[in-house]
Parts: structure tokens; sequence; C-alpha cells
């Protein structure tokens, strides 16, 4: 409280306001958002008013966007002279925390439409979030896929190690999804706790398989094979992109979002191996 | 509340009787309570007091915000009781294993001088600075099914580790026994080493009189270390998720159960801290108490 | 008491020809060591031969080496040289848990966990004795030392003599060939000391193997041992029986532990002359290198030339300290002779004495000592 009491904007007032009425959220968000509210001191700055994007721009956005959007950041501010991107890439769901809890953010680009509703619940955006890539499960397996893995059916082999993400994250609820579009019923060796961990489990072959996204299969380049399956378009993933109600840089964070949806933009992201919308 | 921590008096005890074994033969009668002069000095009292706050505050904050109506729906789970009998289990093989291994360890850095000794003992110190991710990636690198010498266990004795409730008592080993080679450690080197010359002149092997002499003067050290070590080990998150995965059941310990929950379902987080709370401060209570009726 | 103790009878004259006899019977009874350890700037070097039976005190200041001896014989530190022997067999290599050796330790190292019965009984379980045997050896052991009443005792509750007493036991109880015994009084404070001085020296005289004690207090050396060694640095620079080493002390720190005046010159008929050209006149006829030695009880001291004075000795000195010593009053002297006078507290009044005042000390030949170097 101390370190916000420091930035005295109408804002962090606000804030303050909305940051009472939330429930249990308060507890994980409260740290981060008192942090990112200090920085926000030096960063924000009321650029609103003119047209042309100057100033740092804030976006949140999930884990696995990190590569292209930081490819994007750096097209951006090579557009804007002037401008700078400031990104915090994490897991959606704490990310939109952090915002519902007052974290100082522009943009919010989320790996789940469920997540994006934890900040549109709370009336957190300005405008309705839009969907700007997708992403498709694929099954990672060992390097030249050895087992032969060619359907979600082959994973219910036994003796086949499987990791999939628990179902409290997205890519664990996109599996589980797909498995019943499948009516398959799958025992995994494990639930991992994110997507990233699940790919290393096969990256480094004490698994034989995961379930994971596409883009992170494109990611790991030859130490995983991707298998695609059919049932995964039952299950593919909307990443919503929204510009925040309480952006201190409207103006930039726009722009930011028109090159995200721009041609070019898309061509950076379905480089990495996200489908356009 | 500070004076029951057990990990702080129990070593402090520890420390008082192994430096001073010679008074204790000597002195006799009864031991004697320290004279209590009242008042603590401002200086010691008031951080004293601060440290109290920091270290309780987050506890208390925890309860402040416990979803009080909603925990008896979020207690009648199977998998909460699941999750923690599973911590309550492998935190305890964790800290068997840390034990049977870390005792002779201990005794090995503080009594043997062997070249390099300073810096094994660094070594064994390492896996409490490695981010225990880090160290989790590190068993699977060394024991998973791939691993440098996981491969063998798997090849010859089809033995695997990662995934299993084994993987978990590793992973927590791993994670917690330093605390205890180094607390036994700093016990055996304040222990005076002549027990040993003396149990020697009586016949006794340098084994025999680890064993019947130097064990029994060190238990006290032996227990704060294992108190310490289990400690550690029932609140350990990242080794184990990264070594040994997370199903519920068999690799599910309380500590990932609550990361998950805090996905998306917090209330349930904190209800689950809550009984992982409970129960540890019980079992310390409960075994602080036994020794002190029984020292 | 025993053969081997008249070896060490005061009357003895000549050392060397008592420690061949010893060393003879040593060769297959008795201890025969020579010790040598080195620990970089610090050497020991020393001889110890004793029969059975015999009780021998190493005493020396702090530092001469006298608990490095007592661990080279307990196999606690490695020799660098010399040898080992006792009843015949080279104990040199073999680790302490093999040597029938009983060491008890200066603050005992009573095991705290354990009763005083296990303490006594550990030795014996330790050497292969079953559980009900060892303990019933211990018992018996315990009550033969009075300590019937404690065995069931931990060491925190026992006064510093039983604690003492549980700790000679504990040797005692592996049948040692050698008992050694490291300041055994030390721990203890006067009033009790007294006590187990003399309940110590009666277990030591039952004791039939051999006993070397380690002590830097005369008192408890003369009162417990029939021999003495006395080193310092490392090296003994005397041994021989209490009596002998009381009259005819060798060097300073002897002269100044037995409380005499000792001083080392040429003898030429009655006369000692000291390489500071002093002179002392003796009763003792002697010729060559010589020691002579008296008592500061023996000089008496005069503020002008006594001329009526038997005293055959009467030199001019300078008082250059005083204290208190029991009664009397010890007057320390420098001058042609530096020396140590005892007067009564009347005398050093009547005399005005204080540091720097001059007088005459007088010593009768007959209160002299001479003795060949």
């Amino acid at each position: 409280m101390k370190i916000r009491s420091m930035c005295r904007t109408p804002e962090a007032r606000q804030t303050r306001r909305a940051h009472r009425t939330r429930r249990f959220l308060r507890l994980a968000g409260t740290g981060a958002a008192a942090l990112l509210a200090l920085s926000a001191c030096s960063s924000s700055s009321d650029a609103s008013a003119s047209k042309k994007p100057t100033g740092t721009v804030t976006v949140f956005a999930a884990a696995s966007l990190k590569e292209s959007f930081t490819t994007l950041g750096k097209e951006f501010e090579k557009e804007h002279p002037g401008t700078k991107v400031s990104f915090n890439f994490g897991g959606s769901d704490s990310l939109a925390a952090g915002i519902t809890s007052g974290a100082p953010a522009d943009v919010f680009a989320a790996a789940s439409p469920a997540t994006m509703a934890l900040v549109t619940d709370k009336q957190g955006t300005a405008g309705a979030p839009v969907t700007f890539v997708r992403n498709q499960l694929e099954i990672a397996t060992l390097p030249g896929n050895p087992d032969k893995v060619s359907s979600l059916k082959d994973l219910t082999a036994s003796g086949l190690k499987v990791v999939l993400c628990d179902r409290t994250v997205p890519c664990g609820a996109a599996a589980q999804k797909a498995l019943d579009a499948a009516g398959l019923k799958l025992t995994p060796v494990s639930y991992e706790h994110d997507v990233k961990s699940a790919l290393t489990k096969v990256e480094l072959k004490e698994a034989d398989a995961a379930v994971v996204y596409r883009t992170d299969v494109r990611a790991a380049g030859s130490k995983v094979a991707g298998v695609e399956f059919p049932e995964s378009a039952k299950a593919v993933n909307d990443y919503p992109i929204a510009l925040l109600k309480n952006a201190q840089n409207t103006t930039a964070a726009k722009a930011f979002i028109t090159l995200v949806r721009s041609e070019e933009g898309q061509k950076v992201l379905t480089g990495a191996g996200f489908l356009k919308p | 509340m500070t004076r029951h921590d057990p990990t702080v008096s129990g070593s402090t005890g520890t420390t008082t009787h192994a430096s001073a074994p010679a008074e204790d033969a000597l002195v006799g009668g009864p031991r004697r309570g320290r004279v209590r002069r009242s008042g603590a000095p401002l200086p010691l009292l008031l951080p004293a007091l601060v440290g109290l706050a920091f270290l309780l505050l987050p506890l208390i904050a925890l309860l402040v915000r416990t979803p009080w109506h909603s925990l008896p729906t979020q207690l009648a789970s199977t998998e909460v009781w699941q999750a923690l009998r599973l911590s309550l289990v492998s935190a305890t093989a964790a800290t068997a294993v840390s034990m049977v291994l870390g005792v002779p360890l201990a005794w090995l850095l503080a009594r043997t001088d062997f070249p390099g000794r300073g810096l094994v003992r660094a070594l064994v110190t390492l896996p409490l600075v490695l981010p225990p991710v880090v160290g989790g990636v590190a068993l699977l690198l060394a024991l998973g099914r791939n691993g440098v010498v996981g491969r063998w266990l798997d090849a010859w004795f089809g033995i695997t580790l990662p995934f299993t409730t084994a993987g978990v008592v590793l992973a927590e080993a791993f994670v917690a026994m330093p605390f205890l080679v180094i607390s036994v450690e700093g016990t055996l080197r304040a222990a005076d080493p002549r027990y040993e010359e003396a149990a020697a002149t009586l016949g006794a092997s340098r084994f025999t009189a680890f064993r019947r002499i130097t064990l029994p003067l060190i238990a006290p050290g032996i227990a704060a270390g294992a108190v310490l070590a289990w400690a550690r080990a029932l609140g350990e998150f990242g080794a184990t998720i990264t070594f040994a995965g997370n199903f519920p059941g068999r690799t599910q310990t309380m500590p990932l159960a609550v990361y998950l929950a805090l996905q998306n379902d917090p209330a349930a987080a904190i209800a689950l801290s809550l009984v992982l709370l409970a129960v540890s401060i019980a079992v310390l209570a409960g075994l602080r108490d036994r020794w002190i009726t029984a020292s | 008491m025993t053969a081997a103790r008249s070896h060490a009878s005061p009357t003895s004259g000549s050392h060397g020809a008592e420690a061949e006899r010893v060393t003879e019977e040593a060769r297959d009874r008795g201890l025969d060591a020579r010790l040598v350890v080195d620990r970089g700037s610090f050497h020991l070097d020393v001889a110890l031969t004793a029969a059975p039976g015999d009780v021998v005190a190493v005493l020396g200041p702090n530092g001469a080496g006298k608990t490095t001896a007592l661990r080279a014989l307990a196999g606690l530190a490695p020799l660098s040289g010399g040898h080992l022997r006792l009843d015949g067999a080279e104990l040199d290599g073999v680790p302490p848990e093999h040597r029938p050796v009983g060491v008890v330790f200066q603050d005992y190292l009573l095991f705290p966990h354990l009763s005083a019965l296990d303490n006594v009984a550990f030795g014996p379980r330790c050497r292969g004795a079953a559980k009900v045997e060892s303990r019933a050896q211990a018992a018996e052991l315990l009550a033969r030392l009075g300590l019937a009443d404690h065995a069931s005792a931990r060491p925190a509750g026992l006064s510093g003599g039983q604690a003492q007493r549980v700790a000679l036991a504990r040797a005692l109880a592996i049948r040692p060939r050698l008992l050694l015994l490291d300041e055994p009084l030390a721990a203890l404070d006067a009033r009790t000391r007294l006590d187990v001085r003399s309940q110590l020296r009666r277990h030591l005289a039952e004791f039939e193997a051999v006993a070397v004690l380690v002590t830097h207090d005369p008192l408890d050396a003369m009162v417990l041992a029939d021999r003495l060694v006395v080193i310092e640095r490392g090296q003994v620079v005397q041994e021989g029986s209490p009596a002998d080493i009381a009259r005819r002390p060798r060097t300073d720190y002897i002269a100044q532990l037995v409380g005499l005046n000792l001083y080392r010159g040429r003898a030429d008929g009655h006369t000692v002359r000291l390489d500071t050209g002093a002179a002392i006149t003796t009763t003792e006829e002697l010729s060559g290198p010589a020691f002579v030695a008296f008592p500061p009880g023996a000089v008496t001291l005069h503020l002008d030339r006594p001329s009526g004075s038997s005293a055959r000795n009467l030199w001019r000195c300078e008082v250059s300290g005083l204290e208190t010593h029991g009664d009397q009053i010890r007057v320390d002297l420098t001058g042609e002779l530096p020396l140590a006078a005892d007067l009564t507290t009347i005398a050093a009044a009547e005399l005005g004495l204080h540091p720097g005042a001059l007088v005459w000390a007088a010593v009768k030949a007959a209160q002299t000592h001479a003795y060949p170097a």
C-alpha cells in the first residue's frame, strides 16, 4: 500500500477501490500488483491525446506467445520510434489475476477465452476481446516417433508413458475435450502443471508422448516429433486479445493490437505454429 | 512461540550438551536451569518482535482469508486426503533416506580428513541454493529413464523412478538431506571427539564407538536435523513436480495439489494450505513435547 | 610390596643400574618403551620401563610432553620412532582397541548417556563378553570401589570423587596390563582431592600390572607413585624414587617443585665453586661436577655481617622480592648467590626488609646437601 501511494494518480486510487471489492484473488495478485504499480510510475505517460503512438505500452501475454510477441514488439518499436513495448509473459490465469487486482497493463493477450473472461467479468476490458490466433493440440513424441503413434487412440496403448497437462491449465482442459470427443479414456503417468513441463518430459525422454500445443512442438524443433490428430479440431484454443480499461497508453496499445492482427503480425504468429482465427 | 520452535531450541540444546560434557561429568547433580534475567534489551527485543511478526503475518493473512463456510466441502474431497497422506508418507520416507545416508556423510565430513573436504562440504549444500526445479531437472538427467545412471537402472533392473512415489521420495530427499547433514555435522563438530577415543581404549572399534557412543551423544542434533529435513520435504514442490510429475495418489503431494488448485480455484488452494499447515504444526509440536519429556 | 618395587628403593645409589634391572625384567613382564614422537617443532623422546606392580609417575611442566607420551602408550597418537613392548609383546602399530591398556582420562570422559554400570560394562562388552557377564563383572568392580549404590546413576548425577572411581573401574574392567592415568586428581577440588588421593593410592597399590600416571603436581606424584620420571621439553631429566628426587633435584624445575635452592658447580673437597664465582661449603667431600641444594628455611638473614656465626657460608645479597608463603615470608635475593630464604613474619619485620635492602645471607654447611652432577 505504501508503494502504491507514491503514485498519486487517479488510476491508482481507482485501483485501490476496485481492490477492496475483490475477494480471494487479492492474495495471489497483490504483491505483483504493487511492484508493477511502482514501475508504472516511471513508464506511464499521458500520450493518449496525440494520435501518434509514443511512450511505453505494457502488454500482458500468455507464455506461449513469448517468441512471436517479442519479435512483434521489436517490429513495433521500429515502426513507431519513441515507443517501447514492455512485456509480462506468464500463465494466462495468473496474468488475469494480476490485471483484476490492479496491475497496470494496457493490453492483455490470453491463451483461452476462459482466462480472458476472468478480466471481462470484472469489466476490465475496453470493448470486447477479439480472437487473434488459434492454437491446436498436437501429440509430441520422441524424435523419429519410435512408438509409431499416429492417432490419439494410440496413446492409450499400455506401456506407453504419456503426460498430459493438468485439467486446471488450458492445455489440459483442451486435451480432455479432445479425448472426450474421441470417446477415449487415457491414464497418463502425470498431469503436468504447464505445457512446457509436459513437453520437457518428452524432450528428456522420460515420457514417450505428450499432448501439447502445435506451437510448442514447433518451438522444440528436432527434440520432439509432432503428430497431428483429427480430434484436435474439437479442442481448438482461441487466443483473445483486448485493450484494457485501465490502459494508460491507449493509443500505443491500440496500435500494438492492430499490428498483431495485421497481415504482418499473423505471418509471425503462423510461423510459430499458430493458426489464423 | 519462538521458544517452542523445535529446530531452534533443539539445536541449541545440542550444542550446550555437546560442548560441555566435561562439566556435566564433573559438576554433578541435576542440570540446573539457567538463571533468567528479566527484561530483554530493546535492541534485541524490537527486531525479534518484528521478525516474529514478519514470519507470522502471511500465515495470519491465510487464516483471515480462509473461506471457512466452504471449507467442509473442500475438505470432503478424497483427493485432499490422498495428497495429504502421500505428503506425510513421502516426507517421512525422505527423512529416513536422509538419515541413513546423511548421518554417515556428516560423520565423514566432521571426523575425517581427506583432500578436498571443503569442496565436498560445499557440494553437499548445493541443493540448498539450487532452485528446486533445476534440482528436479538434474535428478531427471541423473536418474531419469534416459539419465546418466537411470538408464542402467532401467536396463538392468527395470527400475524407472520418474512418475513414481519413490521418485517423490528421492526428489524430497535431494532437497531435504543437506539440512540434516549440516545440522548433524555441526553437532558432531561441537561434540567432544575424545569420547570416541575413550571408547577406543575400552576396545570399541571405530564403528562400535560411533554406534554406541557418538550416535546417542548427537541424537538431539540428529533429531533437530531430521525435523528440519522433514519440514523441508513436506513443503517440497519444485523438484518433486519436475522429477516425479503430478498424478493424484501416486505423486501428487499437498504442495502440488495446492499449486494446481491455485490455477483456477484459489479458495481450494487456501483450504489445502491450511490442512498442510495444521498437520505440520501438530506433528512438530508433538515431537517437541516428546523430546522434552525424553531428555 | 612386590619384588619389583624394591628396585625403586630410595637407598639405591646408581640410577643406571636400577634402570637396567627394570629393563631386563620388563622385556617379558611389564613395560619397556622408548616413545619417540615428532610433531613439528616438538620432539618427544622418552624411555619408560616398569615392572608389574610398579606405579610410575611422569611429572613435568605444562607442554613437557606428558600427555603426548600417555597418548602414545594408549595408541591414540602414533609413534614416530622407538618401541613399545608390554609383557613382551610389541604394541607399536596396534590400534588402541586391541591394546591391553586402560585409560583414566583427565576429565574422566564417562559416557553421559550410560549409567555408571553400563560405563564400566562397556569395555568387557566391546571385548567380547556377553551382556549379562559384563554387567556382573562391572557390578562387582563398582562394589569393590564402594560404588554399589551408584551403579544405576548417570555420570551427571555423580560427585567428582565418585566419577573418578567409576572412571577407574571402567579402565580396570578390561583387565589392562597397563593402566594409564592422566592428571587423575586435577579435576577435583582441594577437599575431595585429599580423600580421593588416598583411595587412589590404595587402589593403585592393589593393581598387579603396570600403572603410569601423568601429573604436574609433585605431591600427587610422590604420594601415588613408587618411581618418578621427570620430563621437560620432551626429554627425561631425572628419574628415581620420590625421596631421592626430593632430596637431590637435578633441574631448576624439580628444585622449585620440591622447594629447594639448587646450584650446579665444581666440587673440590668441601667446597663447590659455581660458575658465577660464588662458593658453597658443604659437609660432603666430592670432586668434579656437583649439585648443591639447601632449603630456603636453612637461610638466615642479617643486616650486619654476623661475627660469631657458626655458619660457614656467608653472602652479600640484595632483596629483590617478598611474598607470603604459608605462615612465612619468602624472600627472593640476588647478589653473589641468587637464593630464596624463608623467614618468620616477625623476623622479616625486625629486619625491616624491603626490595632493594642489602643483607647478609648465611647457611650452615650442615644444612646443605651436595651430590655428583
